[in-house]
């Protein structure tokens, strides 16, 4: 029964080098999808390149279902996981400013970080900005930001739940979503990337 | 045909990363993230300079408490220092590891670069007054199926789209 560490079932220290062989993973995908390149993550905004809308979804639904059917047959308890709490306002205000810090930087923290490493100087200057941002929030973080941080509290909230549907039948239209839009931005890139050489 | 240019099937990257995902919910209990490696980085700076502010101040003083453990000693670090690593054998073989700024043609490297800086700014904002950035709350959001990571999902490519023409000029 899952999940391991939280149910004491592994050591801390098994626990961490487990984190070090799944970051490899995920870095090595980053990588290979082609998440360091800055204009194939801008593409998704412009019509050229929809990586970053195909990587995404694919992943979370893969994970949503295979945690559902874990979750289902008994194999991990969802409950005793690190599950995000919903702070509505925070989060919707958040996310608006990562959304310019994306179109502007072309990046987020987990791809800015591949692309760093692998020789990227564009990736270097916005991790610096990153630190610069978490620095000045830090500082600022008592007059400024403590109070919207914690506005808009609604406990762990699952979407389904809240849509009062069950999580098989969110993750069925969800997967039916993807798949249209799939398919509907392959055709979009096909015809923007026939009207001119984006050069990537 | 130049292998740099190579990339692996989006769907099967997509779908290996959810797998990815899946063993770090199994083993560990934890979403796949980012952003909160890097706070945890900036805790773990101040409270080695300055202890005494961490302690206190609402910021930073929940993760300095404990004495003994350094904050810098959380899941989260040790999974990025994989990606840094998983980052570098890909590129390797891919024959990617380059320095070199990226940016659309007709702009300048310092435009790109003074852009990354404002965008890498924003970013860090964003990340933590959104509780979170687009790996670990929305993506690990996703899987898990958290209203908060759809929230996250919205505002930041919903907005992304919404502002996508003003910023054309830096990309197209």
């Amino acid at each position: 029964m899952g999940p391991l560490y939280p149910l004491g079932i592994i050591s801390d220290e098994i626990n961490m080098l487990i984190g070090f062989f799944i970051g490899i993973g995920f870095g090595f995908l980053l990588e290979a999808a082609g998440f360091t390149n800055t204009r194939k993550l801008a593409g998704v905004f412009y019509g050229y390149d929809f990586v970053v809308l195909k990587v995404f979804f694919s992943a979370g639904i893969t994970a949503a279902i295979g945690l559902f059917l874990m979750n289902h047959y008994g194999y991990i308890d969802i409950q005793s996981i690190f599950y995000p709490k919903t702070f509505w306002i925070p989060t919707l205000i958040g996310g608006g400013i990562m959304a310019f810090g994306f179109l502007i930087g072309g990046f987020c923290p987990g791809t800015s970080l591949c692309a760093a490493v692998t020789g990227k100087i564009d990736a270097m200057v916005f991790v610096l900005g990153i630190f610069i941002g978490i620095f000045f929030y830090a500082f600022t973080y008592e007059p400024l930001w403590e109070t919207l941080r914690n506005s808009g509290k609604m406990g762990k909230v699952n979407i389904a739940d809240w849509m009062g549907i069950s999580d098989g039948l969110f993750i069925f239209l969800m997967t039916v979503i993807a798949a249209i839009m799939f398919f509907a931005v392959t055709l979009i890139q096909k015809k923007v990337t026939s009207k001119r050489d984006y050069q990537l | 045909m130049d292998r740099s240019k190579t990339y692996m099937n989006s769907y099967l990257a997509g779908i290996l990363i959810g797998v990815f995902m899946i063993a770090a919910y199994y083993f560990s209990g934890e979403g796949l993230g980012a952003s909160g490696a890097m706070k945890a980085v900036v805790i773990t700076a101040v409270n080695d300079i300055n202890h005494d502010y961490a302690k206190e101040a609402h910021f930073f003083k929940a993760r300095v408490k404990d004495e003994e453990k350094s904050p810098a000693k959380t899941w989260l670090v040790f999974e990025i220092i994989g990606v840094i690593a998983g980052a570098i054998l890909s590129a390797a073989i891919y024959g990617r590891l380059k320095l070199q700024v990226v940016k659309a043609p007709h702009i300048t490297n310092k435009t790109r670069l003074i852009a990354a800086l404002i965008g890498g700014i924003l970013f860090g904002v964003g990340s933590q007054l959104g509780r979170g950035c687009t790996s670990g709350m929305v993506m690990s959001g996703m899987g898990v199926l958290s209203l908060s990571g759809f929230i996250g999902l919205v505002a930041i490519f919903g907005g992304g789209y919404v502002i996508a023409y003003f910023f054309r000029k830096l990309w197209i």
